[in-house]
């Protein structure tokens, strides 16, 4: 493995590095007026690294050939798979911002560049094969995204959020690190590989003690519970295209990281680790559901909904096969699809000042006064909930056949009942925008960008959304195929 | 028409007219409503036509794989056909219960009410385990909203009554339809229909499917969505709930939990017999002491749906008959209940019993044809009632008399709390002078009515037309649960044959 082969492999990394930073430069001199071209070419760079990446997740890359720096970094089939998520849901909060930020006069030129150095970040999570390029692929993001939680610098919400994010990810991070050098400690490399190789012949409780504490942060990223509870407060407090930010692309990342270090560095000691996984996964499904039903704020309550949905998705973990990872990714991509069209909705809510609505009483009605933006609202909480026709169905479905298949029909069961607890949430939306009489406080414009996206996400968890499911599979089968087989 | 996909086309023709109503206004969207639900009658009748009786098995079958872990496959039978047949039939008369009566939100009503057309149609010739799952479930959507935008003054609740109590339900079903798929390898209906599950897999299964089925049927004690959901639906949404949606249950458990799990079938058959005892004697008597004219027909739905079970689960070809065709005339005869309790509902927007009296007079052609519904809901011969619940009974007589036995008394019951609500309402003194001042049946409410009418003495005066088309299909189940049928207490013997007898009456008529 020479040099130029590794530098090859992380081209898209490096566009965007190299972007990042000569848009930093622009910045530094353009200042702020820049900020709408420095988006513009913000959204190119990412478009570019996903072009770079897409041969490997068409192409099934995987191997040797696809490992760079000695086994540190993969751009193999899987790492496209998550990259082509998190660059394409980058460049789509980015496209969401700028009307958002204009109506409170902070649209600033780092906004850009912080997004594409968070998504650089994200991109070396699911490409690590060693706990050091986990670790600084983590900071990178985390870092990026404390202060992106804290954009609105006047708002007082906003600065919480960041403040919170900050503290709890910190200590998240260092739990990680503790984990990190235990495992060190007991297996002697920070090799995935190698840490795998060295538990072969069996799990030392300074090991075991790793994984929990490696576990214990890596939930915080993917807000699991029982560390979740910082997530409502920084979806709340987030500028809301940070916040669809925080939904779509490190989600992708976190779940990516898990599965490299569950299913490569810890895959043969699988037993130690499935159960945390299961109780993780049923704490979600349910704290999520019960914990949704209260909520006054849209924002706040797909926070709850998104814990709902990790708790879905590590029910595919919790069954440590391939279906299982490969229905992850499935989930995680419609997952995706539904938060952004979620969330755009949201940011279509204005009243007549411009001011945005987020209190879901205020939505009353909706269906009388703006027919199609209810329309797509009511099709993201049916989604959410697993409704057939909607797509949100096909990701639920995956993920429960997985367990099937693995013989977990208690952990199925469970799970899905829990799943009518969530849709009492839902339709509680679905009754306010439909039953209820108008409230007639949503009759701002909406920016045209946000309609395009909105349509074409929600045309996508229609359900003519299940004529890519044959294909979708496909791919994240030759993901998961590269995952298995980087050890 | 072999090779011409028209389940597909009766699919994609409500659903079209379904979008394309949400752009027009409330006459338009009417008028494109009927229009389309009266194309799919005629596609279902030339279905009928075209159905080879005695044939093969599974007819107009469409396959594409569309999709990944399950394929795009339709196809009918006679049981399907059938049920095929009520709902389009039904479906032009809901669109005309709903002309005059929904005013707000026209467009949409009709875009919801075709939206489910197509997803019933879709679960009734569904072939493939997950597509009949997705259409099965997909339809609680439009009705959620049905009963929730335009129901009555308690919608909310008996909207999330109903969804809530039915998802509950068939979420389960679905961990154990990726059960029996991943141990039989497939998700084509017909072969896991032949598919031999072992006997302690059957129980687990079956109890999954009973969940969903039961909510759906609804039996006792898991009904109670039923009239919550059917009192505050608008006339139409109850037209169709009683009409078609309860068919789903017992549709559900002749294409699945019988032929899929005989054994579990027959180890639960007392437990049916026992709900369904229960369910006949208790609600027909919570229906005699209702107020309310939709809550009462809701509950003789339970105790209709009850016989629907019995007969099912009687093991043999009269029970299994007699339920299809129960089916059949309780989606006409309840559908047509409450019509007629909508007509005088948009008169006086009151469904409360003692509001009415003496319409006979005012009303004479209403009270003609709500006599003859309310006979042929108590089972009188020469209505579709009687042939339905005598052969529902006669089967679950050999099975279990003492089930037939107070099974029966649902008959009696039901005379009960019909005439009792037909008297109140029809006969006697002329008290309210509103209620004495309503008109009677327009032409169109007179078309309606009229039609439903002519197709119950149809059905009860030569079932034959009915019968054939389903007798094969019957006799295959039969066959397929005889190895587990359990002892019957009654012991019938046939008697012995005159020899010159002559059957001539199998010939497949329609």
């Amino acid at each position: 493995m020479d040099w130029s082969q590794s530098l090859r492999l992380i081209a898209p990394e490096e566009t965007l590095s190299i972007a990042g930073l000569v848009l930093l430069l622009v910045a530094a001199w353009g200042g702020d007026k820049a900020s709408r071209l420095i988006s513009i070419l913000s959204v190119a760079a990412l478009v570019a690294a996903m072009a770079l990446v897409a041969p490997a997740l068409c192409g099934g890359a995987m191997g040797p050939d696809t490992s760079a720096f000695f086994g540190q970094f993969h751009a193999d089939a899987f790492s496209s798979f998550a990259k082509i998520l998190i660059y394409g849901s980058a460049a789509i909060t980015l496209v969401l911002a700028p009307s958002y930020f204009e109506r409170f006069n902070s649209m600033r030129a780092e906004y850009p560049i912080l997004v594409i150095f968070a998504s650089i970040g994200m991109g070396m999570m699911v490409s690590a094969g060693d706990l050091l390029t986990l670790y600084i692929g983590l900071e990178m993001m985390s870092l990026a995204s404390y202060v992106l939680a804290a954009f609105l610098r006047n708002d007082g919400r906003s600065a919480e959020a960041g403040l919170k994010y900050f503290v709890l990810g910190a200590l998240a991070s260092g739990i990680l690190l503790f984990g990190m050098s235990l495992t060190y400690g007991f297996t002697g490399s920070t090799s995935f590989p190698l840490i795998n190789a060295a538990l072969a012949n069996g799990l030392p409780t300074g090991a075991l003690f790793g994984i929990v504490f490696m576990l214990i942060g890596l939930a915080f990223k993917i807000s699991a519970v029982p560390l979740h509870m910082w997530t409502p407060d920084v979806y709340e407090g987030a500028p809301t295209p940070v916040t669809t930010f925080f939904a779509t692309a490190p989600k992708v990342a976190g779940f990516g990281l898990l599965m490299r270090v569950l299913l490569d560095a810890f895959g043969g000691q699988s037993a130690a680790w499935q159960q945390i996984i299961v109780f993780i996964a049923l704490a979600s499904i349910v704290v999520g559901a019960l914990g949704a039903i209260g909520q006054t704020n849209i924002k706040r309550l797909m926070a709850y909904s998104s814990i709902n949905n990790v708790g879905f998705i590590l029910v595919g973990l919790a069954t440590t096969t391939q279906a299982g990872a490969t229905g992850m990714l499935v989930y995680l991509t419609i997952y995706v699809a539904m938060s952004v069209a979620g969330f755009t909705a949201i940011l279509m809510l204005k009243d007549a000042d411009g001011n945005y609505v987020e209190e879901i009483a205020k939505l009353a009605g909706l269906s009388r006064t703006r027919p199609g933006l209810a329309l797509a609202l009511a099709m993201v909480m049916f989604s959410l909930a697993g409704i057939p026709p909607l797509l949100g169905f096909w990701g639920k479905f995956v993920v429960f056949q997985a367990a099937v298949q693995a013989d977990m029909l208690a952990l199925a069961a469970i799970g899905i009942a829990a799943s009518v607890i969530g849709a009492f949430y839902y339709l509680k939306v679905v009754k306010v925008l439909y039953f209820d009489e108008p409230a007639d406080v949503v009759t701002g414009e909406s920016d045209v960008w946000h309609k395009i996206i909105l349509v074409f996400s929600c045309l996508f968890i229609s359900p003519f959304g299940y004529l890519l499911t044959g294909w979708l599979g496909a791919n994240a089968e030759k993901a998961t195929t590269a995952l298995l087989a980087a050890l | 028409m072999s090779g011409f996909p028209i389940l597909s086309l009766m699919l994609l023709v409500p659903l079209a007219a379904a979008l394309v109503c949400l752009y027009l206004d409330a006459k338009g969207a009417r008028w494109l409503a009927l229009a389309a639900t009266l194309v799919d009658f005629v596609l279902g009748v030339a279905l009928w036509l075209n159905f080879d009786v005695g044939g093969a098995q599974w007819q107009f079958q469409e396959s594409h794989a569309l999709f990944s872990g399950f394929s795009y496959a339709l196809g009918i039978d006679g049981i399907a056909l059938l049920l095929i047949l009520l709902t389009v039939f039904l479906m032009p008369v809901c669109i005309g219960a709903s002309w005059k009566s929904v005013e707000k939100r026209v467009s949409e009503y009709m875009c919801a009410f075709l939206v489910t057309e197509a997803l019933l149609l879709g679960v009734f010739m569904a072939q493939d385990l997950f597509l009949f799952y997705i259409f099965f479930e997909a339809g609680l959507i439009p009705m959620y909203l049905i009963i929730g935008i335009w129901g009555g003054a308690d919608r909310i609740y008996a909207s999330y009554k109903f969804f809530l109590y039915t998802l509950l339900g068939s979420v389960l079903m679905l961990i154990a339809m990726l059960w029996m798929v991943n141990t039989a390898g497939t998700t084509y209906i017909p072969t896991l229909m032949a598919y031999d599950f072992s006997p302690q897999a059957q129980t687990w299964l079956w109890l999954a499917f009973f969940a969903s089925f039961a909510v759906k049927m609804p039996m006792w004690p898991v009904h109670t969505w039923l009239p919550a959901a059917h009192v505050q639906a608008p006339t139409a949404g109850s037209v169709i709930l009683a009409g078609v949606l309860l068919k789903m249950g017992g549709y559900g458990f002749i294409r699945f939990s019988l032929p899929m799990f005989p054994e579990a079938s027959a180890y639960f058959a007392p437990m049916i017999w026992g709900l369904s005892m229960a369910a006949v004697v208790i609600t027909s008597l919570i229906a005699l002491v209702q107020d309310d004219m939709k809550k009462l027909i809701a509950y003789s739905s339970v105790a209709h749906m009850a016989i629907v079970t019995v007969g099912l689960f009687a093991f043999n070809t009269q029970g299994l008959e007699g339920s299809m065709m129960v089916m059949l005339s309780h989606g006409l005869v309840s559908g047509a209940l409450f019509l007629c309790v909508g007509i005088i509902y948009e008169r006086l927007h009151t469904r409360e019993i003692s509001r009415y009296g003496g319409l006979a007079i005012n009303m004479p052609r209403y009270s003609l044809f709500f006599l003859l519904f309310t006979m042929a809901s108590i089972g009188l011969p020469g209505t579709s009632g009687f042939v339905g619940e005598f052969l529902s009974l006669a089967g679950i007589y050999q099975a279990s008399s003492w089930t037939a036995l107070i099974c029966t008394t649902g008959i009696i019951l039901g005379a009960a709390y019909m005439l009792y609500l037909y008297r109140r309402v029809v006969f006697g003194p002329q008290k309210n002078a509103d209620a004495a001042a309503m008109l009677d049946l327009d032409a169109r409410e007179i078309l309606m009515v009229l039609v439903l009418g002519l197709s119950v003495l149809w059905m009860g005066v030569y079932p034959e037309s009915f019968l054939a088309p389903m007798r094969s299909d019957i006799a295959a189940l039969n066959a397929r649960i005889a190895r587990a049928a359990p002892a019957g207490d009654a012991k019938v013997t046939a008697g012995t044959e005159k020899p010159a007898h002559i059957e001539t009456a199998h010939e497949g008529a329609h």
